[in-house]
């Protein structure tokens, strides 16, 4: 992956497929030079034997292929800047997925477009309660599909001038938080 | 500055559109956003067609939706395009360069772009 978005972008998928109702993704970019990436969904969760082989790109839930890429993927970009991937998991309860990175590292994946990953995100699951949380130095920000959805009525998130207006928001919104996440 | 207030003028302006929509047929537009297709560029690929959709004034009658691995890896970013009463067509290695003569040659003006699709790639 060339962003680190994108490897958000991937890793989210799953909870959307885990067939949760509510995610909530939060990227801490803190002044130590570590950046903290976590996805916490209320899915169907993984049992003990899934959760241990669930970085091993061998191991796949999915038909379509025997491969399964996505958080191998990811915890190669954190491992690489010396930095660690955490995965919790109960049945029934959902998913916790906390990677830190070191931003310092030569081997650092830039974060890239994260804009386009949060209206990907919502363009592919509208009906999910998302919570996207940026935190920079001095600066927070949060964005919450609920709140849109309220402004919204009946008209979905998927419609392309919604999507549109998210996007402008939240470019707006990285740029005041000096542009880490753009 | 974008406030949270301009989505209701958007609110009050689609409501009308959705009425209208409703039971119509239309062009479906499908991007591959497993993996695979993530890593080989899908996001720019769909994020193109969102914008291409909304700029010419078609949301009306396209929609752009996503789908997981279609299970041709190499051939991403892959994009399907069904419409009714016509056979699926599967666009292969996309770009958002590639979108915009997809957008004006097919999705406007029904002539399948035949260089970008998966029977051209595998000749």
């Amino acid at each position: 992956m060339k962003e680190l978005s994108l490897n958000i972008l991937d890793v989210t998928y799953n909870s959307i497929a885990a067939g949760a109702k509510k995610i909530e993704v939060v990227l801490d970019y803190s002044d130590d030079g570590k950046l903290i990436m976590s996805v916490i969904d209320d899915g169907k969760g993984m049992d003990e034997n899934t959760l241990r082989r669930v970085t091993d790109p061998f191991y796949t839930t999915r038909t379509t292929r025997k491969v399964g890429l996505g958080l191998p993927l990811l915890k190669l970009a954190c491992e690489q800047t010396g930095g660690t991937l955490h995965i919790e998991s109960a049945l029934g309860r959902g998913t916790a997925i906390r990677a830190v990175f070191n931003t310092q590292s030569i081997d650092f994946t830039p974060i890239g477009d994260m804009t386009s990953t949060v209206t990907t995100l919502i363009s592919a699951a509208p009906d999910i309660d998302f919570i996207f949380r940026f935190m920079c130095s001095d600066h927070s920000f949060v964005f919450s599909t609920c709140e849109v959805k309220e402004i919204l009525g009946g008209i979905s998130l998927t419609e392309p001038e919604v999507l549109l207006w998210i996007k402008e928001y939240l470019l707006e919104q990285f740029k005041i938080m000096g542009g880490i996440f753009i | 500055m974008k406030s949270l207030a301009e989505l209701a003028a958007i609110r009050d302006k689609m409501q009308n559109k959705v009425n209208i929509r409703e039971g119509e047929g239309g062009t479906r537009v499908v991007v591959g956003m497993a993996t695979c297709g993530i890593a080989a560029g899908a996001r720019p690929v769909l994020n193109a067609f969102v914008e291409e959709v909304a700029g010419a004034g078609l949301s009306d009658s396209v929609t752009v939706t996503q789908t997981g691995c279609i299970g041709i890896c190499q051939y991403e970013p892959v994009v399907e395009v069904f419409e009714a009463g016509k056979e699926k067509v599967t666009y292969v290695k996309m770009s958002p360069e590639k979108v915009k003569k997809v957008m004006e040659e097919h999705i406007k003006n029904g002539k399948v772009v035949s260089e970008y699709t998966i029977d051209m790639a595998q000749k």
